[in-house]
Protein backbone atom coordinates (compact mmCIF):
# COMPACT_ATOMS: atom_id res chain seq x y z
CA UNK A 1 0.00 0.00 0.00
CA UNK A 2 2.95 2.56 0.20
CA UNK A 3 2.87 4.20 -3.44
CA UNK A 4 3.87 7.08 -1.51
CA UNK A 5 7.39 8.22 -2.67
CA UNK A 6 9.62 11.36 -1.00
CA UNK A 7 9.37 14.89 -2.20
CA UNK A 8 12.73 15.48 -4.02
CA UNK A 9 15.42 17.38 -2.47
CA UNK A 10 15.16 20.62 -4.08
CA UNK A 11 11.65 20.29 -2.54
CA UNK A 12 12.13 19.30 0.40
CA UNK A 13 15.27 22.25 1.33
CA UNK A 14 12.34 25.14 0.02
CA UNK A 15 10.00 23.83 1.82
CA UNK A 16 12.07 23.71 5.30
CA UNK A 17 13.49 27.09 4.17
CA UNK A 18 10.12 28.96 3.82
CA UNK A 19 9.15 27.24 6.60
CA UNK A 20 11.04 28.72 8.75
CA UNK A 21 11.21 31.83 6.94
CA UNK A 22 7.65 32.14 7.07
CA UNK A 23 7.04 31.66 10.83
CA UNK A 24 9.40 34.03 11.42
CA UNK A 25 7.76 36.46 9.30
CA UNK A 26 4.78 35.97 10.85
CA UNK A 27 6.08 36.30 14.63
CA UNK A 28 8.09 39.73 13.62
CA UNK A 29 5.08 40.83 11.76
CA UNK A 30 2.47 40.42 14.60
CA UNK A 31 4.98 41.69 17.01
CA UNK A 32 6.12 44.79 15.62
CA UNK A 33 3.08 45.63 14.32
CA UNK A 34 1.87 46.12 17.90
CA UNK A 35 5.13 47.71 19.27
CA UNK A 36 6.37 50.99 19.13
CA UNK A 37 9.99 49.30 20.72
CA UNK A 38 12.43 49.23 21.59
CA UNK A 39 13.26 46.41 18.50
CA UNK A 40 10.40 47.73 16.12
CA UNK A 41 12.70 49.42 14.04
CA UNK A 42 15.37 46.50 13.75
CA UNK A 43 12.23 44.14 12.71
CA UNK A 44 10.89 46.49 10.53
CA UNK A 45 13.70 46.36 8.81
CA UNK A 46 14.48 42.30 8.65
CA UNK A 47 10.87 42.47 7.55
CA UNK A 48 11.11 44.14 4.27
CA UNK A 49 13.67 41.43 2.99
CA UNK A 50 12.76 38.56 4.74
CA UNK A 51 9.10 39.04 2.99
CA UNK A 52 10.95 39.73 -0.78
CA UNK A 53 12.78 36.52 0.05
CA UNK A 54 10.01 34.85 0.57
CA UNK A 55 8.25 36.25 -2.37
CA UNK A 56 11.06 34.58 -4.43
CA UNK A 57 11.30 31.25 -3.05
CA UNK A 58 7.62 31.09 -3.16
CA UNK A 59 7.72 31.87 -7.05
CA UNK A 60 10.57 29.38 -7.56
CA UNK A 61 8.85 26.94 -5.85
CA UNK A 62 5.79 27.01 -7.42
CA UNK A 63 7.85 26.70 -10.95
CA UNK A 64 9.76 23.88 -9.22
CA UNK A 65 6.00 22.56 -8.18
CA UNK A 66 4.59 22.73 -11.65
CA UNK A 67 7.67 20.28 -13.07
CA UNK A 68 8.35 17.99 -10.69
CA UNK A 69 4.47 15.82 -9.84
CA UNK A 70 4.62 15.64 -6.13
CA UNK A 71 3.60 12.76 -4.25
CA UNK A 72 -0.05 10.93 -4.57
CA UNK A 73 -1.89 10.96 -1.25
CA UNK A 74 -2.67 7.39 -0.05
CA UNK A 75 -5.26 5.89 -2.40
CA UNK A 76 -7.72 4.87 0.32
CA UNK A 77 -7.39 8.58 1.71
CA UNK A 78 -10.91 10.41 2.32
CA UNK A 79 -12.02 11.80 -0.97
CA UNK A 80 -13.28 14.79 1.33
CA UNK A 81 -9.71 15.15 2.44
CA UNK A 82 -7.64 14.75 -0.26
CA UNK A 83 -9.85 18.04 -1.42
CA UNK A 84 -9.13 19.73 1.86
CA UNK A 85 -5.59 18.95 1.44
CA UNK A 86 -5.08 20.10 -1.92
CA UNK A 87 -7.43 23.56 -1.53
CA UNK A 88 -5.14 24.32 1.51
CA UNK A 89 -1.91 23.41 -0.83
CA UNK A 90 -3.56 25.95 -3.17
CA UNK A 91 -4.06 28.75 -0.81
CA UNK A 92 -0.58 28.34 0.83
CA UNK A 93 0.97 29.09 -2.48
CA UNK A 94 -1.65 31.99 -3.21
CA UNK A 95 -0.50 33.26 0.12
CA UNK A 96 2.64 33.01 -0.04
CA UNK A 97 2.98 35.14 -3.11
CA UNK A 98 0.26 37.66 -2.39
CA UNK A 99 1.62 38.43 1.28
CA UNK A 100 4.98 39.93 0.14
CA UNK A 101 3.12 41.73 -2.75
CA UNK A 102 0.14 43.09 -0.74
CA UNK A 103 2.84 44.66 2.05
CA UNK A 104 5.45 46.05 -1.05
CA UNK A 105 2.03 47.47 -2.71
CA UNK A 106 1.22 49.12 0.13
CA UNK A 107 4.37 50.89 1.36
CA UNK A 108 4.25 52.07 -2.59
CA UNK A 109 0.73 53.79 -2.41
CA UNK A 110 1.73 54.79 1.65
CA UNK A 111 4.28 57.25 -0.43
CA UNK A 112 6.85 55.25 1.47
CA UNK A 113 10.51 54.90 0.55
CA UNK A 114 10.93 51.12 0.96
CA UNK A 115 14.60 50.23 1.75
CA UNK A 116 15.56 46.64 0.91
CA UNK A 117 19.21 46.20 2.10
CA UNK A 118 20.94 49.32 4.17
CA UNK A 119 19.32 52.27 3.08
CA UNK A 120 20.79 52.66 -0.64
CA UNK A 121 19.23 49.74 -1.80
CA UNK A 122 15.33 51.05 -2.48
CA UNK A 123 12.50 48.62 -3.91
CA UNK A 124 10.69 50.58 -6.67
CA UNK A 125 6.93 51.37 -6.01
CA UNK A 126 4.47 48.95 -7.63
CA UNK A 127 1.56 51.32 -7.52
CA UNK A 128 1.25 54.78 -7.88
CA UNK A 129 0.56 56.96 -4.53
CA UNK A 130 -2.79 56.44 -3.00
CA UNK A 131 -3.11 57.15 0.46
CA UNK A 132 -6.50 55.22 0.49
CA UNK A 133 -4.73 52.05 -1.21
CA UNK A 134 -2.53 52.48 1.30
CA UNK A 135 -5.36 52.54 4.08
CA UNK A 136 -6.78 49.29 2.51
CA UNK A 137 -3.63 46.90 1.68
CA UNK A 138 -2.61 47.85 5.24
CA UNK A 139 -5.85 46.47 6.22
CA UNK A 140 -5.76 43.30 3.92
CA UNK A 141 -2.05 42.63 5.15
CA UNK A 142 -3.08 42.07 8.61
CA UNK A 143 -6.08 39.80 7.55
CA UNK A 144 -4.00 37.93 4.68
CA UNK A 145 -1.22 37.30 7.38
CA UNK A 146 -3.67 35.90 10.13
CA UNK A 147 -5.07 33.68 7.25
CA UNK A 148 -1.57 32.61 6.69
CA UNK A 149 -1.12 31.59 9.94
CA UNK A 150 -4.27 30.12 10.64
CA UNK A 151 -3.66 27.74 7.38
CA UNK A 152 0.17 27.26 8.48
CA UNK A 153 -1.02 25.68 12.05
CA UNK A 154 -3.87 23.50 9.58
CA UNK A 155 -1.42 22.49 7.95
CA UNK A 156 1.27 21.48 10.97
CA UNK A 157 -1.45 19.41 12.54
CA UNK A 158 -3.05 17.82 8.93
CA UNK A 159 1.03 16.42 8.77
CA UNK A 160 1.16 15.69 12.07
CA UNK A 161 -2.35 14.07 11.92
CA UNK A 162 -0.74 11.78 8.70
CA UNK A 163 2.99 11.33 10.75
CA UNK A 164 1.18 10.06 14.19
CA UNK A 165 -2.44 8.81 13.91
CA UNK A 166 -2.90 7.66 10.12
CA UNK A 167 1.42 6.72 9.87
CA UNK A 168 0.91 6.83 6.16
CA UNK A 169 4.30 8.00 5.12
CA UNK A 170 2.55 11.31 4.27
CA UNK A 171 4.63 13.32 6.98
CA UNK A 172 8.29 11.14 5.72
CA UNK A 173 7.35 12.15 2.26
CA UNK A 174 8.80 16.01 3.31
CA UNK A 175 11.06 15.41 6.51
CA UNK A 176 12.62 12.90 4.43
CA UNK A 177 12.67 10.35 6.94
CA UNK A 178 12.09 7.20 4.72
CA UNK A 179 8.54 6.31 3.47
CA UNK A 180 9.01 2.84 5.88
CA UNK A 181 10.88 4.15 9.35
CA UNK A 182 8.80 5.88 11.97
CA UNK A 183 10.38 9.08 12.36
CA UNK A 184 8.40 10.07 15.90
CA UNK A 185 9.36 7.62 17.50
CA UNK A 186 5.96 6.99 19.24
CA UNK A 187 4.33 3.68 18.85
CA UNK A 188 5.78 0.62 16.98
CA UNK A 189 6.39 0.21 13.09
CA UNK A 190 4.61 -1.96 10.99
CA UNK B 1 -7.25 1.80 7.59
CA UNK B 2 -3.54 2.72 7.61
CA UNK B 3 -3.79 3.54 11.80
CA UNK B 4 -2.43 0.71 13.55
CA UNK B 5 -3.84 0.09 17.34
CA UNK B 6 -1.47 0.39 19.91
CA UNK B 7 -4.45 0.82 22.63
CA UNK B 8 -6.17 3.94 23.91
CA UNK B 9 -3.17 5.44 26.04
CA UNK B 10 -0.95 5.49 23.01
CA UNK B 11 -3.87 6.90 20.93
CA UNK B 12 -4.68 9.81 23.18
CA UNK B 13 -0.52 10.65 23.75
CA UNK B 14 -0.35 10.38 19.69
CA UNK B 15 -3.28 12.70 19.29
CA UNK B 16 -1.87 15.25 21.63
CA UNK B 17 1.38 15.26 19.50
CA UNK B 18 -1.10 16.05 17.15
CA UNK B 19 -2.52 19.39 18.81
CA UNK B 20 0.45 20.01 20.99
CA UNK B 21 2.99 21.93 18.05
CA UNK B 22 0.13 23.92 16.37
CA UNK B 23 -1.70 24.79 20.00
CA UNK B 24 2.28 26.10 20.99
CA UNK B 25 2.42 28.07 17.80
CA UNK B 26 -0.75 29.71 18.41
CA UNK B 27 -0.03 30.82 22.18
CA UNK B 28 3.56 31.91 20.82
CA UNK B 29 1.53 34.04 18.75
CA UNK B 30 -0.54 35.93 20.98
CA UNK B 31 2.34 36.10 23.05
CA UNK B 32 4.01 37.85 19.91
CA UNK B 33 0.97 40.37 19.27
CA UNK B 34 1.35 40.99 23.27
CA UNK B 35 -1.78 39.01 24.77
CA UNK B 36 0.54 38.02 27.85
CA UNK B 37 2.31 41.41 28.20
CA UNK B 38 -1.16 43.91 29.14
CA UNK B 39 1.55 46.77 30.15
CA UNK B 40 3.28 46.57 26.88
CA UNK B 41 3.08 50.12 25.35
CA UNK B 42 1.37 49.19 21.88
CA UNK B 43 0.83 51.18 18.53
CA UNK B 44 -3.44 50.33 19.28
CA UNK B 45 -2.81 51.60 23.02
CA UNK B 46 -1.38 55.27 21.88
CA UNK B 47 -4.21 55.74 19.58
CA UNK B 48 -6.84 55.09 21.65
CA UNK B 49 -4.90 57.18 24.60
CA UNK B 50 -4.51 59.77 22.13
CA UNK B 51 -8.30 59.90 21.09
CA UNK B 52 -9.33 59.43 24.99
CA UNK B 53 -6.94 62.57 25.43
CA UNK B 54 -9.23 64.66 22.75
CA UNK B 55 -7.51 63.84 19.30
CA UNK B 56 -10.39 64.32 16.97
CA UNK B 57 -9.02 61.79 14.18
CA UNK B 58 -11.76 61.47 11.01
CA UNK B 59 -9.37 61.39 8.33
CA UNK B 60 -6.65 63.82 10.49
CA UNK B 61 -4.16 63.08 11.83
CA UNK B 62 -4.00 61.83 15.54
CA UNK B 63 -1.21 64.68 16.61
CA UNK B 64 -0.16 67.82 14.95
CA UNK B 65 -3.85 68.26 13.42
CA UNK B 66 -4.07 71.79 12.67
CA UNK B 67 -1.36 72.32 9.79
CA UNK B 68 -0.70 73.36 6.13
CA UNK B 69 1.41 72.63 3.12
CA UNK B 70 4.67 74.25 2.13
CA UNK B 71 7.08 73.98 -0.83
CA UNK B 72 10.26 74.92 -1.60
CA UNK B 73 13.72 73.90 -2.13
CA UNK B 74 17.08 73.21 0.25
CA UNK B 75 20.59 74.00 -0.86
CA UNK B 76 23.69 72.37 1.37
CA UNK B 77 26.16 74.63 2.25
CA UNK B 78 28.60 71.66 1.57
CA UNK B 79 30.16 72.44 5.08
CA UNK B 80 28.42 68.97 7.04
CA UNK B 81 29.45 66.58 3.69
CA UNK B 82 32.53 65.96 5.57
CA UNK B 83 30.09 65.00 8.32
CA UNK B 84 27.60 62.70 6.05
CA UNK B 85 27.23 61.02 2.70
CA UNK B 86 23.59 62.27 2.45
CA UNK B 87 22.86 63.79 -0.85
CA UNK B 88 20.81 66.55 0.66
CA UNK B 89 24.36 68.19 2.52
CA UNK B 90 25.96 68.29 -0.94
CA UNK B 91 23.83 69.13 -3.34
CA UNK B 92 21.89 72.81 -4.60
CA UNK B 93 18.27 73.06 -5.43
CA UNK B 94 17.19 70.25 -4.03
CA UNK B 95 13.40 69.67 -4.04
CA UNK B 96 11.31 70.14 -0.53
CA UNK B 97 7.93 69.67 0.82
CA UNK B 98 6.89 70.29 4.26
CA UNK B 99 4.48 71.21 6.84
CA UNK B 100 3.34 73.67 9.26
CA UNK B 101 1.27 72.83 12.18
CA UNK B 102 -0.03 73.13 15.47
CA UNK B 103 1.35 70.01 17.71
CA UNK B 104 -2.14 69.10 19.18
CA UNK B 105 -4.71 66.64 18.07
CA UNK B 106 -7.66 69.07 16.95
CA UNK B 107 -7.84 70.33 13.15
CA UNK B 108 -10.02 73.32 13.96
CA UNK B 109 -8.26 74.45 18.06
CA UNK B 110 -7.61 78.12 17.58
CA UNK B 111 -4.42 79.31 17.11
CA UNK B 112 -2.13 80.26 20.41
CA UNK B 113 1.45 81.36 20.87
CA UNK B 114 1.96 78.80 23.88
CA UNK B 115 0.89 75.86 21.42
CA UNK B 116 4.45 73.90 20.39
CA UNK B 117 4.55 74.50 16.23
CA UNK B 118 6.18 72.09 14.42
CA UNK B 119 7.87 72.33 10.84
CA UNK B 120 7.94 68.72 9.13
CA UNK B 121 10.09 68.65 5.67
CA UNK B 122 10.57 66.20 2.85
CA UNK B 123 13.97 66.39 0.93
CA UNK B 124 13.19 64.74 -2.47
CA UNK B 125 16.91 64.99 -4.08
CA UNK B 126 16.22 63.69 -7.74
CA UNK B 127 19.50 61.29 -7.70
CA UNK B 128 19.22 59.82 -3.99
CA UNK B 129 16.80 58.35 -1.34
CA UNK B 130 14.99 60.53 0.58
CA UNK B 131 15.05 62.28 3.83
CA UNK B 132 12.05 63.03 6.08
CA UNK B 133 12.04 65.02 9.31
CA UNK B 134 9.81 66.16 11.69
CA UNK B 135 10.79 68.72 14.31
CA UNK B 136 9.07 71.00 17.04
CA UNK B 137 9.99 74.35 18.17
CA UNK B 138 10.83 73.18 21.92
CA UNK B 139 14.11 72.81 22.71
CA UNK B 140 13.89 69.56 23.96
CA UNK B 141 11.01 66.66 24.39
CA UNK B 142 9.96 66.20 28.26
CA UNK B 143 9.58 62.07 27.02
CA UNK B 144 12.56 59.47 27.52
CA UNK B 145 11.01 56.30 26.33
CA UNK B 146 7.35 54.71 25.09
CA UNK B 147 6.51 53.94 28.68
CA UNK B 148 6.76 58.21 29.33
CA UNK B 149 5.10 58.95 26.13
CA UNK B 150 1.84 56.47 27.40
CA UNK B 151 2.12 57.87 30.81
CA UNK B 152 1.87 61.29 29.40
CA UNK B 153 -1.20 60.70 27.26
CA UNK B 154 -3.27 59.28 29.73
CA UNK B 155 -2.36 62.36 32.12
CA UNK B 156 -3.97 64.49 28.94
CA UNK B 157 -7.51 62.56 29.22
CA UNK B 158 -10.44 64.39 28.89
CA UNK B 159 -12.20 64.20 32.38
CA UNK B 160 -15.81 63.95 30.44
CA UNK B 161 -17.28 66.25 33.16
CA UNK B 162 -15.21 69.19 32.75
CA UNK B 163 -14.20 68.57 28.93
CA UNK B 164 -10.41 69.22 29.92
CA UNK B 165 -7.34 67.38 31.28
CA UNK B 166 -7.41 67.02 35.18
CA UNK B 167 -5.16 69.34 36.19
CA UNK B 168 -3.94 67.61 39.14
CA UNK B 169 -3.19 64.08 37.23
CA UNK B 170 -1.09 66.70 34.89
CA UNK B 171 0.58 68.24 37.61
CA UNK B 172 0.94 64.27 38.95
CA UNK B 173 2.74 63.05 36.15
CA UNK B 174 6.40 65.13 36.38
CA UNK B 175 5.96 63.86 40.65
CA UNK B 176 5.97 60.56 38.72
CA UNK B 177 8.19 61.40 36.49
CA UNK B 178 11.09 63.43 38.17
CA UNK B 179 13.75 62.84 35.40
CA UNK B 180 11.38 64.88 33.08
CA UNK B 181 11.49 68.37 35.41
CA UNK B 182 14.29 69.75 33.73
CA UNK B 183 12.43 69.28 30.41
CA UNK B 184 9.50 70.49 31.69
CA UNK B 185 10.76 73.55 32.87
CA UNK B 186 12.83 74.28 29.80
CA UNK B 187 9.80 73.77 27.61
CA UNK B 188 7.83 76.07 30.14
CA UNK B 189 10.24 78.83 29.67
CA UNK B 190 11.36 78.78 26.84
CA UNK B 191 11.61 81.89 24.49
CA UNK B 192 8.08 82.06 22.11
CA UNK B 193 8.02 83.94 18.86
CA UNK B 194 5.37 85.65 16.87
CA UNK B 195 4.32 83.38 14.34
CA UNK B 196 5.67 80.11 12.37
CA UNK B 197 8.05 82.21 10.37
CA UNK B 198 10.32 83.30 12.93
CA UNK B 199 10.57 80.35 14.85
CA UNK B 200 13.36 77.56 15.68
CA UNK B 201 11.90 73.96 15.10
CA UNK B 202 14.58 71.30 16.78
CA UNK B 203 14.53 67.84 15.63
CA UNK B 204 14.27 66.95 19.39
CA UNK B 205 15.95 63.47 19.08
CA UNK B 206 19.82 62.56 17.88
CA UNK B 207 20.53 61.21 15.12
CA UNK B 208 24.17 59.75 13.74
CA UNK B 209 25.39 61.54 10.51
CA UNK B 210 27.96 59.02 8.68
CA UNK B 211 30.66 59.85 6.88
CA UNK B 212 32.18 58.15 3.49
CA UNK B 213 34.89 56.90 5.92
CA UNK B 214 32.06 55.52 8.06
CA UNK B 215 32.83 57.64 10.84
CA UNK B 216 29.62 58.86 12.55
CA UNK B 217 29.17 61.52 14.96
CA UNK B 218 25.90 62.12 16.70
CA UNK B 219 24.18 65.40 16.15
CA UNK B 220 20.77 66.85 16.93
CA UNK B 221 19.56 69.98 14.40
CA UNK B 222 17.44 72.47 14.26
CA UNK B 223 16.05 74.87 11.51
CA UNK B 224 16.86 78.73 12.54
CA UNK B 225 15.12 81.41 11.09
CA UNK B 226 16.91 83.58 8.70
CA UNK B 227 13.91 86.54 9.06
CA UNK B 228 14.09 88.80 12.16
CA UNK B 229 12.70 86.85 15.42
CA UNK B 230 10.16 88.96 17.38
CA UNK B 231 8.66 87.25 20.68
CA UNK B 232 4.72 86.50 20.73
CA UNK B 233 2.36 89.50 20.96
CA UNK B 234 -1.49 89.72 21.87
CA UNK B 235 -3.47 87.06 20.44
CA UNK B 236 -6.00 88.65 17.85
CA UNK B 237 -9.27 87.31 17.71
CA UNK B 238 -8.52 84.97 14.57
CA UNK B 239 -8.59 81.71 15.16
CA UNK B 240 -6.05 81.17 12.35
CA UNK B 241 -3.95 83.92 12.87
CA UNK B 242 -0.74 82.22 13.06
CA UNK B 243 -1.57 80.28 9.72
CA UNK B 244 -2.81 83.34 8.06
CA UNK B 245 -0.03 85.73 8.94
CA UNK B 246 2.24 82.46 7.79
CA UNK B 247 0.34 82.71 4.00
CA UNK B 248 0.70 86.38 4.25
CA UNK B 249 4.65 86.21 4.35
CA UNK B 250 4.79 83.34 1.99
CA UNK B 251 3.19 85.27 -0.39
CA UNK B 252 4.85 88.46 0.13
CA UNK B 253 8.70 86.55 0.00
CA UNK B 254 10.01 83.37 0.25
CA UNK B 255 10.75 82.23 4.29
CA UNK B 256 14.17 80.99 4.72
CA UNK B 257 15.89 78.79 7.44
CA UNK B 258 19.33 77.49 8.18
CA UNK B 259 19.79 74.10 9.09
CA UNK B 260 21.87 74.43 12.20
CA UNK B 261 23.72 70.73 12.80
CA UNK B 262 24.95 70.58 16.63
CA UNK B 263 27.49 68.38 17.03
CA UNK B 264 27.06 66.46 20.43
CA UNK B 265 29.86 67.10 22.72
CA UNK B 266 32.04 64.77 25.36
CA UNK B 267 28.96 64.95 28.32
CA UNK B 268 25.88 64.97 25.83
CA UNK B 269 23.43 62.21 26.43
CA UNK B 270 22.66 61.35 22.55
CA UNK B 271 19.94 58.79 23.22
CA UNK B 272 17.55 60.72 25.59
CA UNK B 273 15.82 63.56 23.84
CA UNK B 274 14.79 64.70 27.52
CA UNK B 275 18.40 65.84 27.99
CA UNK B 276 19.73 69.56 26.97
CA UNK B 277 22.74 69.48 25.10
CA UNK B 278 25.77 71.86 26.31
CA UNK B 279 25.95 75.34 25.59
CA UNK B 280 29.17 75.66 23.31
CA UNK B 281 28.69 72.44 21.10
CA UNK B 282 30.00 72.94 17.80
CA UNK B 283 27.63 74.40 15.38
CA UNK B 284 27.45 73.57 11.59
CA UNK B 285 25.32 75.49 9.22
CA UNK B 286 24.30 73.12 7.00
CA UNK B 287 22.46 74.79 4.43
CA UNK B 288 19.30 76.77 3.84
CA UNK B 289 15.76 75.91 3.53
CA UNK B 290 13.68 78.26 1.33
CA UNK B 291 9.91 77.44 1.41
CA UNK B 292 8.26 79.45 -1.27
CA UNK B 293 4.80 78.37 -1.62
CA UNK B 294 2.14 77.49 0.39
CA UNK B 295 -1.27 75.46 0.28
CA UNK B 296 -4.15 73.87 2.26
CA UNK B 297 -3.91 70.54 3.34
CA UNK B 298 -7.27 69.98 1.45
CA UNK B 299 -5.41 68.75 -1.99
CA UNK B 300 -1.92 69.82 -1.01
CA UNK B 301 1.34 67.69 -1.67
CA UNK B 302 1.40 67.03 2.43
CA UNK B 303 -1.03 65.41 3.15
CA UNK B 304 -1.17 62.25 1.83
CA UNK B 305 2.60 61.52 3.34
CA UNK B 306 3.70 60.72 6.96
CA UNK B 307 6.91 62.56 8.22
CA UNK B 308 8.07 59.02 9.81
CA UNK B 309 11.82 60.48 11.33
CA UNK B 310 13.41 57.14 10.23
CA UNK B 311 12.72 57.48 6.43
CA UNK B 312 16.47 58.46 6.99
CA UNK B 313 18.80 58.38 3.59
CA UNK B 314 22.10 56.46 3.94
CA UNK B 315 24.78 59.28 5.92
CA UNK B 316 22.01 59.60 8.42
CA UNK B 317 21.24 56.68 10.68
CA UNK B 318 18.47 56.95 13.74
CA UNK B 319 20.61 57.27 17.07
CA UNK B 320 19.28 54.31 19.97
CA UNK B 321 17.01 56.67 21.24
CA UNK B 322 13.78 54.75 21.79
CA UNK B 323 11.18 58.09 21.31
CA UNK B 324 12.42 57.83 17.50
CA UNK B 325 10.83 54.62 17.34
CA UNK B 326 7.89 55.50 19.40
CA UNK B 327 7.24 57.98 16.82
CA UNK B 328 7.95 56.10 13.91
CA UNK B 329 5.50 53.29 14.87
CA UNK B 330 2.81 56.00 15.94
CA UNK B 331 2.75 57.57 12.80
CA UNK B 332 2.61 55.15 10.34
CA UNK B 333 -0.39 53.59 12.92
CA UNK B 334 -1.90 57.22 13.22
CA UNK B 335 -1.25 57.41 8.65
CA UNK B 336 -2.88 53.90 8.48
CA UNK B 337 -5.94 55.58 10.67
CA UNK B 338 -6.52 58.39 9.09
CA UNK B 339 -6.26 56.72 5.34
CA UNK B 340 -9.24 55.03 5.99
CA UNK B 341 -11.28 57.42 7.03
CA UNK B 342 -13.37 60.29 5.09
CA UNK B 343 -11.61 63.67 6.15
CA UNK B 344 -13.89 66.88 6.74
CA UNK B 345 -12.12 70.23 5.65
CA UNK B 346 -9.42 71.83 6.95
CA UNK B 347 -9.23 74.94 8.88
CA UNK B 348 -6.25 76.31 6.43
CA UNK B 349 -8.84 76.18 3.38
CA UNK B 350 -7.62 76.81 -0.07
CA UNK B 351 -9.39 80.20 0.06
CA UNK B 352 -7.00 80.64 2.81
CA UNK B 353 -4.18 80.35 0.75
CA UNK B 354 -4.73 81.34 -2.37
CA UNK B 355 -2.20 83.86 -3.64
CA UNK B 356 -3.96 87.57 -3.24
CA UNK B 357 -5.96 88.66 -5.78
CA UNK B 358 -6.89 85.21 -6.98
CA UNK B 359 -9.48 85.32 -4.37
CA UNK B 360 -12.17 88.17 -3.48
CA UNK B 361 -13.99 88.50 0.12
CA UNK B 362 -10.57 87.17 2.06
CA UNK B 363 -11.35 87.70 5.37
CA UNK B 364 -9.51 91.18 6.99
Amino acid sequence: MNVITQFSLLSRVLHWLMAASILVMLFIGLFMASSVGPHYHRLVTIHRPLGIAILVLALLRLANRLRTPAPLLPAEFPPLLKLAARASHVLLYMLMIALPLVGWGMLSAGGYPIPLWGQSVLLPPILPHDPTMWAWLRSAHTVLAFALFGLVLAHIGAALFHGLIRRDGVLQSMTGGGNTSNATGIGKTS
Amino acid sequence: MATKSSGPPGVALRWAGVVAAPAALALGFLWAGGGFSPHRVTQDRLMSEMHASGSYGHGFRRRHAKGVCVGGWFDASGTAAHLSDAAVFRERHVPVVGRFALAVGQPDVADNPATVRSMALRFMPPDAPEWRTGMNDPPVLALRDARDASDQFLTQRIDPSTGKPDPASMNGFLTNHPWLQKAADEIAHRFVSSGFADDTYHSLDSFLLVASDGAKTPVRWAMVPAQSVAPADERTGDPNYLFRNLVAEIHEHPLQWHLMMTLAGAHDAVDDPSQIWADDDRQIDAGTLTLATVESEDGGPCTGISFDPLALPPGIVPSADPILQVRSAAYMRSFFLRSGETRGPSAVSPVMTATPGQVEGKRS
